[in-house]
């Protein structure tokens, strides 16, 4: 058989001071960006790189004909009234083996409050009402990179599939019926065949469903457009700031219950502790980690949060059943002794386990396309971290935490020996050693710690 | 224990094909459709079953995901000066003194200047058209002030989201979009409803549709038309019965004719009484008028009305606009129509609109989604394609390290993932692109299950234990920290899924399908296939490849 740990045995706990050191040292570091960019008076850095979810503001996918030039984009949109350093364009990347996407993200932040100071009664009017206008902004940016020839005419790539229904009817002079089935077939073309956007107009007189003598009209009245917009989210402030609330209160609530939970399980609240403050350690690197690279934080990247959080969970009780089991056996050890020697024995399945989660997460961050690629970084930096954390981070404060209660512990237990401590177990390690094996913990774990009835004489 | 093995076999056998069954059986058709044999064996039929049994997320198949903020204040404002205007109505014809009633602020009227006498015959005034349990009386000196409780105000709130929504179904409903979603969102004092419409590309008809204001009335008009509305108020010279409404007319020829009508403030009839209302082309000319007929309630109040008006005019009011002005030549009782030269979607649209009656209160729009269908078959194509990477090598992997145990270990996880999709079939979950993740993620949690179970079989080997004894230690002490973890997982998704919204709760329903599944799969099946190996092997089987 092959095997990674024959018989591992090493000294993780000796050194938890350095670790524990190197763990505050990231923690400080990303502290240390989230500070700087927030009091670094310039106007677009921000502590992180909150999505339109959180943000607020609007973010589109849009697709051209030939591969996009980000800054002519840039100078239209600047062209619409939107600050130059508050747009933000992000071409996306090709997937492999498959032909150019020519695909640009752009996001913009929220017009919506800009365009009521500014007072444009029209606009602002509409906008009102709306979650953002930046995909009319985006729209009519767009327009422009469509030559003058095409001024009057209907842009059949930016169309929507009902607007395209009522403009064969106007202008093609299609009954109702024909009207929604030519639309339905152009748009079923344009969206599954060509990806959503349609290169050349002479296309749409060959698509099956569209009747041929519209064929003059359509060149005539329609045109196919330079860009199309595959995707838009607006998202309000107002409901940005609903979500990021909502987002923290349930990793924190979330992070609660398992506290409790895992202390009811082993009847010892440094298992808790331990556990949770090794998970509130993963999620501060990671967002720091965050602040630092400005990834963007969005719903989905709160969703990978929350799997790391129970990703480190997991790692971290697998360790600490061992440990209770091994209380049953080998009490007498210590408990810094056994926390050792269970994080050794499950060494190989940490190694293991975590290597096949991390394939699986670089497999999406290599395939798995521009919309999970902050949810597959997150996730990247997370298995790492949480391996780390339930080796160095967990089991050290667990060990903290129980010897400071035996601790406390014992000086009761002095102080009432002398009427309660039956000669039998006077030199018990339970009360008296500093490895925090209590007599709870024991009893989780199936043990007896019931001094032994004296056997009967007789019968 | 052969009797024992088959036993597990049978379960397994029946949990596997009834998961196949679920999610490729044809469940999800049309209603109407006959059903067939090749629905069931055909390749072609079994995989359009499985498109339509996975439910996909706006995400992935493309629409529109909107989210409302319903105005709610401004149902009580309404009513508010509601009761204002039927106060003043009603003391003025008991004839109790006062010199005004005013609506101070929302939900809260005075009434000014009133001699004390009068006090309780105000009381019981109002009393009789407001809720005597929603409004706090109190007086001092000479005036008399209601005041809206907070329990009534959230009641009318409530009230007032709850009407939009059912207003913004059916208008949806009958606009025709297909499987569409309207559900009320977030928590109770929020007031947003959520509308998710599949295969949606271009909102903005349908968001205009939705927030569109349509008042319709029918009002008594003077004949007379006023080019200002200074001239018209001078005219009106403080009628209290009586406003200036202003007149837009879009003639058949496109022009549009302008003006102010001084008329009734009360309507002979409004959106109320109507019964049906829709956009019908014009006899001469290209545009469109919207024709309407109304309730029985309503045409006798109108059939009298115009009965005892012969010869007057009446005015087509839509909010607070005056559509048309014309003299009542004989008695109308049930129909009528809203000139305006329209387009036919503006004719059809508002005839819907009107159908559907009005909103208690403004909506606005804060988020708004849309994706392209082509950006959604993207999005599958790739998170499938990584899915299908990530598994690869967890299969590879588990082969190259644990031998023949790899095979049971992926059997396993196939199993998982062919329950889990069931799962998700069955409960109708919502497989998004963070579902997807989800799912990639899953293939490496489930496989931990395993790689416990034989990591701890392997260390009982190394302990010298023989080979079934082995099996079943490594079994039974790898269960404890499996149930621990997954019950810990489990714990916590519940509070994503209470606590949670949108993605974050479709993630905690997969996670914790998924976990159950594995549960299952690495306990039960895991084991069956480890007893049935070393039952082949006789009792004397002494080595097993892991």
């Amino acid at each position: 058989m092959i095997e990674i740990f024959k018989h591992a045995n090493y000294d993780f706990l000796g050194k938890k001071m350095v670790f524990i050191g190197l763990s505050w040292l990231l923690i400080l570091v990303g502290l240390g960006s989230v500070l700087f960019r927030a009091f670094d008076g310039k106007d677009h850095t921000a502590p992180f790189n909150l999505g339109v979810d959180f943000a607020g503001g609007t973010l589109a996918t849009v697709k051209f004909k030939t591969a996009p030039d980000p800054n002519t984009l840039r100078l239209a949109l600047e062209k619409q009234g939107i600050e130059g350093p508050k747009i933000i364009i992000q071409p996306v990347t090709d997937e492999i083996g498959q032909a150019p996407k020519n695909e640009i993200l752009v996001r913009l932040p929220n017009l919506v409050q800009v365009e009521r100071q500014q007072g444009q009664s029209e606009t602002a009017a509409k906008a009102l009402s709306d979650a953002d206008i930046g995909k009319q902004k985006i729209l009519a940016a767009l327009a422009t990179f469509n030559d003058a020839s095409t001024q009057g005419k209907v842009d059949i790539n930016t169309i929507g599939s009902d607007n395209l229904k009522s403009e064969l009817i106007g202008k093609a002079k299609l009954d109702p019926q024909s009207a929604e089935e030519a639309a339905r077939a152009i748009i079923d073309y344009r969206e599954k065949t060509r990806s959503g956007l349609i290169a050349d107009l002479s296309e749409v007189k060959n698509i099956n469903g569209v009747p041929p003598q519209i064929g003059e009209s359509i060149e005539k009245e329609f045109f196919a457009g330079a860009a199309s917009v595959k995707s838009a989210e607006a998202v309000s402030p107002q409901v940005g700031a609903d979500l990021r609330n909502s987002a923290i209160v349930v990793t924190l609530v979330s992070c609660i219950a398992m506290l409790v939970f895992v202390a009811f399980r082993f009847k010892s609240w440094g298992f808790g502790i331990g556990a949770v403050i090794a998970v509130v350690h993963d999620v501060l690197i990671t967002l720091g980690i965050f602040s630092i690279m400005q990834w963007e934080i969005n719903l989905t990247v709160v969703a990978a949060l929350l799997t790391l959080v129970g990703y480190s969970m997991n790692d971290t009780i697998v360790i600490f059943d061992r440990v209770r089991e091994m209380m049953k056996t080998k009490r007498r050890e210590g408990l810094e002794k056994l926390s050792n020697d269970a994080i050794n024995q499950t060494l190989s399945r940490t190694i293991i386990t975590s290597g096949l989660t991390f394939l699986t997460v670089c497999a999406m961050l290599v395939f798995g396309g521009e919309v999970l690629r902050s949810f597959s970084w997150c996730l990247f930096i997370g298995i790492l971290i949480g391996t780390y954390s339930s080796i160095y981070i967990a089991s050290p404060f667990m060990l903290w935490w129980e010897s400071w209660r035996a601790k406390a512990r014992t000086v009761k237990v002095v102080g009432q020996s002398r009427s309660a401590a039956t000669p039998s177990d006077g030199g018990d390690p339970l009360t008296t050693s500093s490895a925090g094996v209590t007599p709870q913990m024991l009893a989780a774990a199936g043990v007896s710690t019931a001094p032994r009835k004296p056997r009967r004489k007789g019968k | 224990m052969n009797k024992n093995l088959r036993t597990r076999g049978i379960i397994i056998a029946i949990v596997t094909i009834g998961c196949l069954i679920i999610l490729f059986g044809p469940w999800n058709k049309p209603k109407g459709y006959a059903k067939s044999a090749s629905d069931f064996f055909s390749p072609a039929k079994l995989k359009q079953n499985l498109g339509e049994n996975i439910r996909l997320g706006l995400d992935l198949k493309g629409g529109t995901h909107l989210v409302m903020q319903v105005q709610a204040d401004e149902a009580i404002t309404a009513m508010t000066n509601n009761n204002v205007q039927k106060g003043k109505d009603d003391l003025k014809k008991d004839g109790i003194q006062y010199s005004d009633i005013k609506a101070a602020a929302p939900g809260l009227i005075v009434v000014e200047n009133t001699n004390p006498a009068d006090h309780d015959k105000i009381r019981e005034k109002f009393f009789t058209f407001m809720p005597s349990d929603g409004w706090d009386y109190s007086t001092s000196g000479n005036s008399v002030t209601f005041k809206l409780t907070n329990r009534y105000a959230n009641q009318i709130r409530k009230d007032a989201t709850e009407q939009a929504k059912t207003i913004i179904e059916q208008r949806i409903n009958q606009f025709g979009v297909a499987e569409p979603t309207v559900q009320l969102r977030g928590r109770e004092e929020d007031h947003q409803i959520l509308l998710q419409m599949p295969g949606v590309d271009n909102p903005e008809r349908v968001k205009e549709l939705l927030k569109t204001d349509a008042r319709l009335e029918i009002r008594a008009a003077n004949g007379q038309r006023f080019a200002t509305i200074e001239e018209a108020n001078a005219s009106l010279a403080g009628d209290a019965n009586k406003v200036v409404l202003p007149y837009k007319e879009k003639k058949a020829d496109g022009t549009l004719d302008t003006g102010f009508y001084i008329v009734d403030k009360l309507p002979v009839i409004d959106g109320g009484d109507l019964r049906e209302a829709r956009g019908v082309p014009n006899q001469q000319g290209f545009g469109y008028y919207v024709a309407f007929s109304l309730k029985p309630g309503g045409s006798e109040k109108f059939g009298s009305w115009t009965e005892n008006n012969i010869g007057n005019y009446l005015a087509v009011v839509l909010n607070n606009e005056i559509r048309s002005v014309a003299v009542v030549r004989n008695k109308i009782t049930d129909s009528g129509q809203i000139e305006g030269n329209f387009t036919q979607q503006q004719a059809e649209d508002l005839g819907l609109v009107l159908r559907s009656g009005a909103l208690p209160a403004k909506v606005t729009y804060i988020e708004e989604r849309t994706v392209g269908p082509s950006l959604g078959a993207d999005s599958i194509r790739q998170g499938i394609f990584a899915s299908v990477v990530g598994l690869g090598l967890v299969i590879l992997f588990m082969l190259f390290y644990y031998k023949m145990s790899g095979v049971n270990a992926v059997v396993a996880l196939v199993l998982n993932l062919v329950i889990l999709l069931a799962g998700m079939a069955l409960f109708g979950a919502t497989l998004t692109l963070p579902g997807i993740a989800g799912v990639i993620l899953l293939i490496g949690m489930a496989v931990d299950s395993n790689v416990l179970i034989f990591e701890r079989i392997r260390e009982e080997l190394h302990a010298g234990k023989i080979v079934s004894s082995a099996v079943d230690t490594g079994f039974n002490k790898a269960l404890v920290t499996i149930i621990d973890t997954h019950v810990t997982t489990i714990v916590s998704s519940a509070f994503l899924y209470i606590f949670g919204t949108g993605p974050v709760r479709g993630f905690a329903v997969t996670l914790t399908i998924g976990l159950l599944a594995n549960l299952f799969t690495a306990v039960y099946v895991s084991r069956t296939m480890f007893l049935w190996i070393m039952s082949r092997g006789g009792r004397k089987s002494e080595t097993i490849s892991i």
